[in-house]
């Protein structure tokens, strides 16, 4: 562990990796990832969110969730950066494989390719996997 | 080794809650320190007291408040999965006008910080479930 793990309570800042990889209205999962995000947020860690498999979905401009009558959550997306949680990413193979692209993403990413996500999950201290 | 330890499925369900309950034993008995066991998802379904599985199965709910005994363990339930699935302490009851409590006990119900929390302080953040 680094010498950042040792510092007193309060002072400690480490890299967290929210990883969301299920659809939204399907199961829960995605929705209450996004509530620890939230609340994560007041600890002012290094956080990063990354977008792969099916979780690209989450993130889909135009959704319209009245024929499932559950809450569309997805407006929330863009308030993330209020909350000062910026680095969003995506894998470029789960765009492609389901026949999107960054413009059918309703907030600004950093999209990267699969090998790049592996490094990326290499550097953090925290990994919450949704 | 400091361990924080996540369950994020349904007991009986899902092998995952099996699978933390070992994690943790087989830690603690070996003389590492649980930080602290947070539910969350449908893991909250492993803190209430009502459960009654057939007798000749294990009884999981049982088995964390004897881990808990045992090693003074803290077993928190998210307070916002709870509340969406029917987990109620006294002071929930008492706030949200309900008749009835099921936590178990040992079990506590708080809030999402607890695992960022949880996170922060512990060196290795496990996470149970698919």
């Amino acid at each position: 562990m680094s010498e950042e793990d040792t510092m007193e309570e309060g002072g400690t800042v480490k890299k967290f990796l929210y990883v969301n990889r299920r659809a939204p209205y399907g199961s829960i999962y995605a929705l209450e990832s996004l509530e620890v995000v939230l609340i994560g947020a007041a600890f002012e860690q290094d956080v990063s969110v990354l977008f792969m498999e099916d979780g690209v979905y989450q993130i889909k401009k135009g959704q319209d969730t009245k024929g499932v009558d559950m809450k569309n959550f997805s407006p929330t997306y863009r308030a993330l950066e209020m909350y000062d949680v910026e680095k969003l990413y995506v894998e470029k193979e789960s765009l492609d494989e389901r026949g999107l692209t960054e413009d059918d993403l309703l907030v600004p990413v950093e999209v990267m390719t699969r090998a790049q996500v592996s490094d990326l999950m290499e550097e953090q201290e925290v990994i919450f996997n949704f | 080794m400091k361990f924080a330890i996540q369950v994020n499925e349904g007991p009986y369900q899902h092998q995952a809650s099996d699978s933390a309950y070992q994690f943790t034993k087989a830690a603690l008995d070996k003389g590492h320190e649980v930080y602290r066991v947070f539910f969350y998802h449908d893991g909250v379904h492993n803190g209430t007291r009502l459960t009654t599985p057939p007798q000749d199965d294990r009884h999981i709910t049982n088995r964390w408040i004897d881990l808990a005994e045992k090693y003074d363990l803290d077993l928190v339930v998210c307070v916002a999965a709870a509340q969406r699935r029917g987990i109620v302490d006294d002071g929930e009851a008492k706030r949200q006008g309900k008749d009835a409590t099921n936590i178990a006990p040992r079990f506590r119900i708080s809030g999402l910080g607890q695992l960022v929390e949880a996170g922060i302080q512990a060196e290795r953040l496990v996470v149970f479930g698919d």
